[in-house]
């Protein structure tokens, strides 16, 4: 079996140090690179921790940064990458230890872009709303996020300022703004056009580059801008 | 040592948690609500599912149909009572999920589009493309963000539940953030930690499903029911055990032995495909023994068929089985066939509640794949659980909520509390050395992938029975290999392992006692169903020495026990 060097950055925050570890690992043509860091913490180092459950890019657990791109690492291929694999913990987020980072931040954005119907009032349950797909369509892709924080560590407008909304939380404004079922357009187009929100993006991209989940976070931000200004135009 | 306090805590936050808690929290503004989940809420392993979520929305189907299917499914061992309660209120949870914004896939008029599902009559699977969970998650999840009174303690772990003279009191978590060991005290608590998969070698199941509330109820003397009824899915991806979702046969797929034939057609003609899953998982079982499987590197699998269904619909329909089969295996189902075999998948058994989701501890309540109330029986269908989870989620939120509310909190002895953060910082943690989790583990999955697997007998269920026990012994000289205190994930993966061993050790002995074949428990040594005997839901208690086994009789309302033919 072929084996190949991960080299891994490492945070101790007890003695609040950086360092890295090297390992070798042997992989297959269908081994991921999570399995390989299973293998190190089975085989060859308890002290690593990092964070992952659903195997296969569903959960949003175990985003770290590969050889300078973030990733996914349960659905990257070791054969995919270049060797030695150096592993970094997401960027621009604080480190907790080793690969797992505090994310903490964006569920208060989360939050803070309300991300939830609001209605006047619930309709009885006995009532369903009719939604046509092509309705549905439009928010196809921007209700797809699974909230793994790769465009985050990704985006350097929120590397350099981290009161930015941010590429997944505005993606998900995007979509409840999109909902045919919302009736608090003005309250969302309100926090579209904040100072902190779409207009802060420089449309780098590399949110919509890195989305494992073909989410378009660019396009949502600049379409949130348009709608932020014509609403200011008009009102 | 700090307390904190709430009125109902929450332990889980996939489906049936988040549902509880936004039942729990809606009853009163003044009612605190924890959430304490080992992940994000939007981690839990209900991200995964794919299929759908079954009920009786649409004019040709009745709650009867779906009460009917879901009792044959179960090979008679549902409780009927549950099944219609079930039944009843799983398309109001489905139209809730609606207007809280869950975007359930659409036909041409922009009514919820409804897909087939194995075992049942009609078209009624609700669900949103193939990431049916997923969006659910989400949905509950963002939804929860509305309500004030919900705390979350989100990356906590617990590792007890503190009962006192059979009331619940709180329960003892380590926050993988810091270290911290806390108390929760609580006048009610749910049960909502999901299934157990991760005890089987080959499983669709996430590396968190290592049943930690199955265990914790079993610990504190509440029986476990119907253990031995394990779900195994037909179609899972060779080596990782992905899951490819029944969804692809409900939109059309065919499955394939080596010679290209649908070999179904000799063990379920009626629905072939459609057939229910531990018959599906057998028949693929017996074919690849008569040596009709494909051989693979990760060993003999049949083939899953979609090609005929055509690229535009398998977009529309099956966009993530084509994204996962592409990423996982390196192949297109556009043009290729699909390698799949089967794998643990779903816990029909769990922590023993009533229909009100209560366990026999006061103010203690399940619900979710972590309980058994029973609406599964000895065979789940597919797409019944996810509404499980919100139906029962529901209801264990308004009978907490009411519990809350009619009782106060309970005095708790302290030391009984010091006794558990000694066991994980003394016993566990500062152990000089000792075994690697690892060892144990897989030895562990092993084990019950050979022995308590799809085909049992009494010789290697013994064997189980005694391997396991034998674990259990290695398993009191494991020592934390990292000894610091901020997100260690090594004692959490030893804590988990702990819990592993004792709900493997309740599945094996539970299987071993059922001296009949019924649902998913098929005994090659029993090969017959024995209404006589065993029309009887398994109990299974903790004790000192070996577990207890008991039984409680099935309820049955209108639907006498018929053989099972499809
Ligand atoms: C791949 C896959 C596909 C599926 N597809 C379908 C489908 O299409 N339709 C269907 O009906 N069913 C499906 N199922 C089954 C269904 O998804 C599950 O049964 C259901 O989602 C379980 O939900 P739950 O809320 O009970 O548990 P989970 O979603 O597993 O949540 C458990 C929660 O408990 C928490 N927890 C566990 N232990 C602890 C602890 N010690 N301390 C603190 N927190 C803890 C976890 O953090 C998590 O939040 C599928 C299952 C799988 C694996
Ligand atoms: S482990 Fe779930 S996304 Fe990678």
């Amino acid at each position: 079996m072929p084996e190949t060097t991960f080299i891994i950055k490492r945070y101790n925050p007890e003695k609040g140090v950086f360092y890295t570890s090297e390992y070798k690992v042997p992989y297959e043509s269908d081994t991921t690179i999570l399995s390989g860091l299973i293998y190190i913490k089975d085989y060859l180092d308890r002290t690593l921790s990092f964070r992952y459950s659903c195997r296969m890019a569903s959960c949003g657990s175990c985003g770290m940064v590969v050889n300078k791109k973030p990733t996914l690492v349960c659905r990257t291929l070791i054969e995919s990458v270049k060797k030695p694999i150096y592993i970094e913990p997401l960027y621009n987020f604080p480190i907790i230890k080793d690969l797992v980072v505090d994310i903490d931040i964006f569920l208060d954005k989360l939050k803070f872009v309300k991300s939830y119907i609001i209605r006047e009032k619930e309709e009885d349950l006995d009532k369903e709303y009719i939604v046509k797909p092509e309705q549905l369509d439009l928010i196809k892709h921007s209700s797809s996020c699974i909230n793994c924080m790769l465009c985050y560590a990704a985006c350097p407008v929120f590397g350099s300022d981290e009161e930015f909304i941010g590429p997944a939380a505005l993606a998900i404004l995007y979509r409840y703004l999109h909902d045919p079922r919302d009736q608090a357009k003005s309250e969302r187009i309100k926090i579209a056009s904040l100072k902190n929100s779409a207009y802060m993006c420089s449309m780098v991209g590399q949110c919509t580059v890195v989305c494992p989940k073909g989410v378009d976070p660019s396009f949502h931000i600049q379409r949130l801008k348009v709608i932020s200004t014509l609403n200011n135009l008009f009102s | 040592m700090d307390k904190y306090s709430h009125d109902v805590i929450v332990i889980g936050g996939g489906a049936a948690g988040l549902r509880a808690a936004i039942e729990a929290a809606s009853k009163s503004p003044k009612l605190s609500v924890a959430i304490v989940s080992k992940v994000y809420p939007m981690r839990s392993h209900t991200v995964s599912a794919e299929g759908g979520a079954a009920a009786a929305i649409k004019p040709d189907d009745n709650f009867d149909l779906h009460a009917y299917d879901t009792i044959k499914g179960s090979d008679f061992l549902a409780d009927q009572d549950a099944v219609e309660l079930f039944v009843r209120l799983a398309p109001r949870e489905i139209i809730r999920l609606e207007h809280w914004g869950c975007p359930w896939n659409r036909d041409q008029e922009g009514k919820i589009d409804v897909r087939w599902f194995g075992g049942m009559s009609v078209k009624r699977t609700i669900h949103a493309a193939d990431k049916t969970g997923f969006y659910l998650l989400h949905t509950l999840f963002q939804t929860s963000l509305k309500y004030d009174n919900i705390v979350r303690y989100d990356e906590y772990f617990v590792t007890s539940i503190i009962v006192e003279n059979n009331r619940f009191c709180g329960i003892t978590a380590l926050s993988l953030r810091d270290g911290a060991f806390h108390f929760l005290k609580g006048k009610a608590a749910i049960i909502a930690t999901g299934g157990a998969g991760q005890i089987y070698k080959f499983t669709t199941n996430g590396a968190i499903n290592t049943g930690d509330g199955m265990a914790l109820a079993y610990r504190i003397g509440v029986p476990l029911k119907d253990m031995e009824f394990v779900q195994f899915h037909p179609t899972c991806l060779p080596g990782s055990g992905i899951l490819i979702s029944e969804a692809a046969r409900g939109e059309g797929g065919y499955l394939l032995n080596n010679k290209y034939e649908r070999f179904l057609k000799n063990y379920v003609p009626t629905k072939m495909e459609l057939g229910p899953r531990d018959i599906i998982s057998r028949a693929i079982v017996n074919e690849i023994r008569l040596g009709n499987g494909f051989k693979g590197k990760h060993g003999d699998y049949v083939a899953l068929d979609l090609r005929h269904l055509g690229e535009e619909k398998i977009e529309e329909k099956l966009p993530q089985i084509r994204e996962l089969a592409k990423t996982f295996v390196g192949i297109d189902p556009v043009n290729e066939l699909i390698p799949v075999r089967p794998g643990q998948h779903y816990f029909m058994g769990g922590v023993h509640v009533d229909l009100n989701t209560s366990t026999p501890v006061a103010g203690l309540f399940a619900a979710g794949e972590a309980s058994c109330v029973s609406i599964n029986g000895a065979n789940r269908l597919g797409s019944n659980s996810l509404p499980e989870c919100l139906v029962f989620g529901a209801i264990s939120g308004e009978h907490a909520a009411k519990f809350a509310i009619e009782h106060d909190y309970c005095n708790v002895a302290y030391e009984n509390i010091q006794i558990e953060e000694k066991r994980i910082f003394d016993q566990l943690l500062k152990k000089e050395s000792g075994i690697a989790p690892a060892e144990i583990k897989y030895k562990l999955k092993e084990t019950m992938e050979e022995k308590v697997g799809i085909l049992r007998n009494e010789k290697e269920l013994l064997e189980a029975c005694r391997e396991v026990e034998k674990l259990k012994e290695m398993f009191k000289n494991v020592s934390a290999g990292d000894k610091t205190m901020i997100f260690n994930t090594d004692i959490v993966e030893i804590l988990e392992l702990d819990f592993m061993l004792d709900v493997a050790e309740a599945v094996a002995y539970s299987a071993l006692y059922r001296k009949e074949s019924r649902g998913a428990h098929y005994r090659t040594d029993y090969p017959e169903r024995n209404d006589k005997e065993y029309l009887a839901h398994t109990l299974v208690y903790k004790t000192r020495e070996k577990p207890q086994i008991d039984y409680l009789p099935v309820k049955i309302t209108k639907w006498q026990p018929a053989e099972r033919k499809y």
